[in-house]
């Protein structure tokens, strides 16, 4: 088709600014002189500037990022064994129950998350004395229950497709069970213990609603304090944060898509 | 059909002396309701390239797995070399599998692939180098020995899995489908293959295939298998020129089944009467047989021969008219019709290129053969 169809290139550029043209503009913004958000008053760097000396809204980001880093460690490690459970283990006493459960978190709507979490904790603070008033332990401990039903998705799907041969043959081959799993087992599903790790990370990073229900006082993270300082008008330092978090979201997916590329890439290369 | 092994016409398998290989004692398993190997008992011996042969679902995987240690029998007692393995987890038998999808582990080289089970008896790593470059040279493919399995096409595939599965030494290698992914070509030179190494290695080979030709070529006995049971077990030969049962007949090659009665037997000669054939066959049997007894002649469609006319007084004479024929290039099959409507099929080589056609359809035609060509089943 040599002809350009200026339709299908409009319905393209379309698509493009719909996608994008709000973090553009957000980044351009960041570098805003003007305090107004809505004016543009000329360049400059000043609101990074301020956003390094607001402590709380980098002590925020911080927490975020620990809570989510924690979390998606923690979901990896029971997702990967609830997936292991799920598609190796075909017939046990509350296999039903364990597939519901697993991703019961997917469908249910957030508020209701939060809302039961929080009556457990308070619950068993009250019986047992753990966990002690609520905080980043909670935020954990919640963002990790629904953060697994992804991770085990993703697992689930990956172990499925292994050929359970090669299980076989490295038990065949001398192999114990345990060995068999850190040695076949678990280099294969790597790419998907990424992916879920990584999925796991941004979903506990992004999430407002759970945390807002559980964390205590001492405990804010990063969405609960923009969406709190929204209400007193935007300020340009948010801007700034969002800018760099895009930048590093940007470089992490590109590097992964990298890392996936070259595995293609090797993938499909065949020696004549 | 070609054996690659040698073997007098008439000459019976015999059992070594000793204890055998592979000593498999009223062993079942059940999947629920359904009874995947039913009450199986067999001995396999030290050397010898044993095949399993049956159609899709007729248990020769479980046994074969059962073997392996993947699945447990649910009654019965499995022995390898004396040893009672039943509840033996796969990683401490002293055999080896090779799978039909290889797998080869993929995030390993060729070589790593084969120094897997060296590695699990932690065999020093000189020695180890040693027995990969061993297994690498007694399958021919000391070049791809870096190469990840992705790099390599499936006869190379094929060649490190057999690698791998040798390298400990096993006493006893359980092959599942060896040749099942192979083209054609490739499976006959590898079929050369499999049996050369198995020889020089002398160690026992079991084999699952549903390949009747592959069976034939490779085994010194062949265990064919129906519906979890054990039809007949012999060399290649016996299996298809004295088949035991009906199932076994007409699953080795095609054969023409006559159902009959026993009139008389002399010596080692039967005299059975079958009625849809309108004549008597004599047939060479040496088991007793009671006369009355209903029995099944087997005929294999070679061993015919065209007659110049009837001689209704001697046994062993069909008359019929030619219905169908096929050209398959080496041999014709021709479908006869008898006067009672019952269909028999014969074939014949085609000698000459262009010869005059000697049968055509609708032509009627006398066919005979020897008491020695055909068969008695009571099953």
């Amino acid at each position: 088709m040599k002809q350009r169809m200026p339709l299908l290139i409009t319905i393209l550029l379309l698509g493009y600014a719909f996608l994008y043209g709000p973090i553009i503009s957000l980044i351009v913004y960041s570098f805003n002189e003007s305090r107004l958000v809505t004016v543009w008053g000329g360049f400059s760097t000043k609101w990074y500037a301020e956003l390094m000396q607001n402590s709380q809204l980098l002590g925020a980001a911080w927490l975020s990022v620990r809570v989510a880093a924690l979390t998606a460690t923690i979901a990896v490690v029971l997702g990967t064994l609830a997936a292991l459970a799920l598609v190796r283990f075909r017939r046990f006493r509350g296999r039903g129950s364990l597939e519901v459960m697993v991703t019961a978190p997917l469908v249910m709507p957030e508020v209701i998350i939060g809302l039961s979490l929080l009556l457990l904790f308070v619950a068993m603070e009250t019986t047992i004395g753990w966990p002690a008033g609520r905080g980043m332990t909670t935020i954990v401990i919640a963002h990790t229950t629904f953060a697994m039903a992804y991770v085990t998705v993703v697992v689930q799907s990956r172990l499925a497709h292994m050929d359970m041969s090669l299980e076989e043959a490295a038990l065949d081959l001398g192999a114990r069970p345990l060995k068999v799993f850190f040695t076949i087992t678990l280099p294969i599903i790597a790419p998907a213990l990424v992916a879920g790790w990584l999925l796991a990370f941004t979903l506990s990073l992004d999430d407002l609603v759970v945390a807002s229900f559980v964390s205590g006082p001492g405990a804010t993270t990063l969405p609960m304090v923009v969406y709190s300082s929204i209400r007193l008008g935007v300020s340009p330092e948010i801007n700034a944060l969002a800018t760099i978090i895009v930048a590093i979201v940007s470089v992490a997916v590109l590097i992964t898509g990298l890392l996936l590329w070259r595995q293609e890439k090797r993938k499909t290369e065949r020696l004549p | 059909m070609a054996s690659l092994r040698q073997f007098k016409p008439e000459e019976s398998w015999q059992a070594p002396e000793g204890e055998p290989i592979v000593r498999i004692e009223n062993v079942t398993k059940r999947f629920g309701t359904f009874y995947a190997v039913d009450d199986i008992s067999l001995q396999i011996h030290q050397g010898e390239f044993f095949s399993l042969l049956g159609a899709s679902g007729c248990g020769k995987t479980t046994l074969l797995r059962m073997l392996a240690g993947f699945e447990t029998p649910t009654s019965g007692r499995l022995f390898i070399d004396g040893q009672d393995v039943t509840d033996v987890p796969p990683y401490a038998r002293p055999v080896n599998m090779m799978f039909q999808s290889y797998a080869l582990f993929p995030h390993m080289n060729v070589a790593d692939n084969i120094a897997f089970g060296l590695k699990q008896e932690r065999m020093p790593k000189a020695e180890r180098r040693e027995r990969v470059a061993e297994m690498l040279s007694l399958v021919q493919i000391e070049a791809l020995a870096s190469r990840k399995p992705h790099q390599l096409s499936g006869g190379q595939r094929q060649r490190v899995a057999l690698a791998r599965a040798l390298a400990r030494h096993p006493k006893i290698l359980l092959l599942d489908e060896p040749l099942g992914a192979l083209d054609k070509k490739l499976r006959e030179q590898t079929q050369f293959e499999l049996v050369n190494i198995q020889e020089r290695l002398g160690i026992t080979f079991i084999v699952v295939t549903h390949d009747q030709e592959e069976a034939m070529t490779m085994s010194s006995r062949i265990a064919l298998m129906h519906e979890g049971r054990i039809e007949q077990v012999d060399p290649p030969r016996r299996l298809y020129e004295f088949p035991s049962t009906r199932y076994a007949a007409s699953f080795i090659g095609s054969v023409n089944l006559f159902d009959g009665y026993v009139l008389q037997q002399d010596d080692d000669q039967v005299l059975v009467q079958c009625d849809d054939a309108e004549t008597r066959l004599l047939v060479r049997h040496s088991q007793p047989l009671v006369p009355g007894m209903a029995v099944t002649v087997a005929l294999r469609p070679e061993k015919m021969r065209v007659l110049g006319q009837l001689d209704a007084d001697t046994p062993n004479q069909l008359r019929g008219r030619i219905k169908e024929i096929a050209y398959l290039g080496d041999v014709s099959i021709y479908h006869v019709e008898l006067p009672g409507g019952k269909r028999v099929q014969f074939t014949q080589s085609n000698v000459q290129a262009l010869a005059e056609q000697p049968l055509t359809w609708d032509e009627e035609v006398v066919l005979g053969w020897s008491a020695n060509s055909c068969g008695v089943l009571t099953e």
